[in-house]
């Protein structure tokens, strides 16, 4: 068998005999989290995303996101995600917003159909600017991917320092979800002449609507 | 030196649009990563480097430790793990899976993996597409070319030879604007995506504690790729799996910066198998095949075996002062620069192209900016001498080492090396560097006209410095 060729031509080299513990200790684990308190990490976030051609909108609450989406919305149409958040602030009733889609083949037909994909987070790294996106069945992973505009809601919360302190609250994000996506501004390319564009597959307009 | 070498060198040297492509490219790659390693920008850069180092060095010195649990993991989500040994053995296996679930497109993210084992020429021989979705490999692909750049693999191609080639490929009419050029194949690639039921990826790195593959990415393809086809195949080399997903905190901080000088690429994906119940989108079926290809011959040299660290960030090709006169192409394989040599020569064996390992001015800028901090420069050298051992075992450079041992007889003789350089000076016309071209006999001597066809030697002065030093006492 292949697999056991491999691992015994690997052990044979490396003086190692099967079932044998990794030797030396692994080196401990390097997470440092820093101190950055609220209203730092949300202008470390903000300048972060605008670096990156992303914008960053405040809202006291869910009322005033509401009303943040629906003006950027003015006619769109837009796929929500299951998110409870997005019904409870109602931006999940708003015009043209569809939501509530559990069958696979309609979410990816309806997102490749719309303009904008509304999502929540489950984190937001303050000194990346990053959104972290945990798929299950209240967040697919195509509705911030296929529209060309997508519009994250997130509570403040959940916007954390960086990815030391992600990985100190996830040690294992594997247990929770099969894909967590980190995601840093709108969608890019320079591969040609080096010359940046933004929206290459993904959307070329990120939004983040930072609640609370 | 080979000659197919030596001609692309002189090549892409002769090129001065190649020239310049190059140059610009990999000149604001290199000042974004210095940007973003800064002192100011990263006070801890230094430190992270070496956890990184210590990191890859523990899982490559435990690596069948790791791909166990790994495979247990992948496996306990109800994932499948095929070892594979060579080009044929992955080539198979994607091709009875395509067979098997009547499989005709393929949709492909950016892999340096599968460019190792031309994935896509050996599935379209057997009647399928497998259409490649990064923008640069797209145009590659058109174009019948391979990558030019590890991050970069379309650099030299001009807007104007994109647009040449989406004319010819994809009969469109003419089209010079980088945006447009840019929708229009991401519109042609859409639909590939849409359609096809395999999507194939690699990985960046292996996660062993949760049986996750991660794929670092800016266009959003490889999360395409990951998530609209059933199917979800991973090709990853042995050497990428790492013990934790809490490692990812240091080699994320710094593959991007090294990469390109950004914090974190666009998309950072954590992938840990097929969707779950209740998930609405995403793969099917996950496979992770774990390629060998050579790799492990790199691991009985406890030196050398350093090379497999490599995370393919591409740093090294920018700060390298030769990559950046004799480009991609002028390499024999898929991986260029200093990183592609010191790997092509050990998974292919040194003979394939035993230039390589001297194609290098060991300035040591790429063992400087590797964020793993492989030896760069060291390996070379281990590997000038293995090139070197092979040689005098085949009977050849019989000459050179003649040479070699008379000028260390020179060199430890100060009258006789005194003396020479007398006979030097008296033999010498004085006036212009291009003196010894001017003595015929050392002229035929095959070495040093190759020598000399690049370079003058000053002629001697009249007056050593060991005569001046007596003067001066």
């Amino acid at each position: 068998m292949t697999r056991d060729g491999i691992l015994h031509r690997i052990r044979t080299a490396l003086g190692r005999s099967a079932g044998q513990a990794a030797s030396p200790a692994v080196p401990p684990v390097r997470l440092v989290i820093p101190e950055i308190d609220r209203e730092a990490r949300i202008g470390l976030f903000t300048a972060r995303l605008e670096a990156l051609g992303g914008k960053t909108q405040r809202a006291a609450n869910g009322d005033e996101a509401r009303a943040l989406v629906a003006a950027a919305l003015e006619g769109k149409t837009a796929v929500a995600s299951n998110a409870p958040l997005l019904a409870g602030c109602g931006i999940a009733e708003l015009p043209g917003v569809e939501t509530g889609i559990t069958d696979r083949a309609h979410l990816q037909a309806r997102c490749a159909a719309v303009n904008v994909g509304i999502t929540s987070a489950d984190f937001a790294l303050a000194d990346t600017g990053s959104l972290v996106m945990l798929s299950s069945a209240q967040e697919a992973r195509l509705i911030s991917l296929l529209p060309r505009e997508h519009i994250a809601v997130v509570p403040m919360e959940r916007m954390l320092t960086g990815l030391d302190e992600l990985f100190t609250l996830l040690p294992r994000p594997a247990e929770q979800t099969s894909s967590m996506v980190l995601i840093t501004g709108p969608s890019r390319t320079a591969d040609i002449e080096q010359i940046l564009v933004k929206g290459a597959h993904g959307p070329g307009q990120v939004t983040v609507i930072l609640v609370g | 030196m080979s000659v197919e070498f030596d001609q692309k060198v002189h090549d892409t040297l002769a090129d001065a649009n190649l020239q310049l492509a190059i140059y610009t490219s990999t000149g604001r790659l290199k000042r974004g990563r210095v940007a973003s390693v800064s002192g100011e920008a990263m006070p801890d850069y230094q430190e992270l480097r070496d956890q990184a180092h210590a990191i890859k060095k523990h899982a490559i010195d435990n690596l069948d430790y790791y791909l166990e649990e790994f495979e247990r993991n992948v496996t306990a989500r109800g994932g499948k793990v095929i070892y594979c040994k060579d080009a044929t053995a992955v080539a198979d296996f994607v091709l009875g899976l395509a067979k098997e679930r009547g499989v005709r497109l393929i949709v492909k993210s950016k892999s340096m993996t599968t460019e190792e084992v031309d994935l896509n020429e050996r599935l379209e021989h057997h009647g399928l597409e497998s259409v490649e979705t990064d923008l640069g490999e797209y145009i590659l692909q058109l174009a019948h070319e391979k990558p030019y750049h590890i991050v970069l693999p379309a650099l030299h191609k001009t807007r104007y030879d994109v647009a040449d080639i989406f004319t010819r490929e994809l009969h469109v009419p003419r089209e010079t604007v980088i945006e447009k050029q840019t929708a229009l194949a991401c519109g042609v690639l859409r639909d590939k995506f849409l359609a096809a039921d395999i999507g194939i990826s690699g990985a960046n790195f292996l996660v062993a504690d949760s049986g996750s593959i991660v794929i670092i990415e800016n266009e959003g393809n490889a999360r395409l790729t990951t998530t609209a086809p059933k199917i979800h195949i991973v090709l990853a080399g042995i050497e990428k799996v790492i013990p934790r997903a809490r490692d990812l905190a240091t080699f994320l901080k710094l593959l991007a910066r090294s990469a390109t000088g950004q914090l974190l690429s666009a998309y950072t994906s954590v992938l840990s198998g097929a969707r779950r119940p209740g998930e609405i989108d995403g793969p099917d079926e996950f496979y992770v095949v774990l390629l060998d290809n050579g790799r492990t011959r790199l691991l009985p040299d406890k030196g050398k075996r350093q090379t497999l660290y490599c995370i393919r960030c591409g740093a090294c090709l920018n700060a390298c002062p030769v990559y950046r006169k004799i480009g991609g192409y002028s390499f024999p394989w898929v991986y260029s620069g200093p990183i592609g040599a010191i790997l092509t020569p050990q998974f292919m064996g040194v003979s394939h192209e035993p230039a390589l390992p001297f194609a290098s001015s060991l300035c040591g800028a790429c063992g400087e900016v590797c964020p793993v901090k492989i030896d760069i420069p060291k390996v070379l050298l281990d590997l000038r001498s293995d090139v070197k051992k092979a040689e005098a075992r085949e009977g050849q450079g019989r000459m050179e080492r003649l040479a070699f041992r008379a000028f260390a007889w020179l060199m430890t003789h100060p009258r006789a090396y005194e003396m020479a350089c007398r006979m030097a000076a008296l033999m010498a016309p004085s006036g212009d560097g291009s003196w010894l071209k001017s003595v015929p006999p050392l002229m035929n001597l095959p070495p040093v006209r190759a020598w000399l066809s690049q370079r003058d030697l000053p002629p001697p002065p009249a007056k050593s410095f060991r005569e001046l030093w007596r003067h001066r006492r």
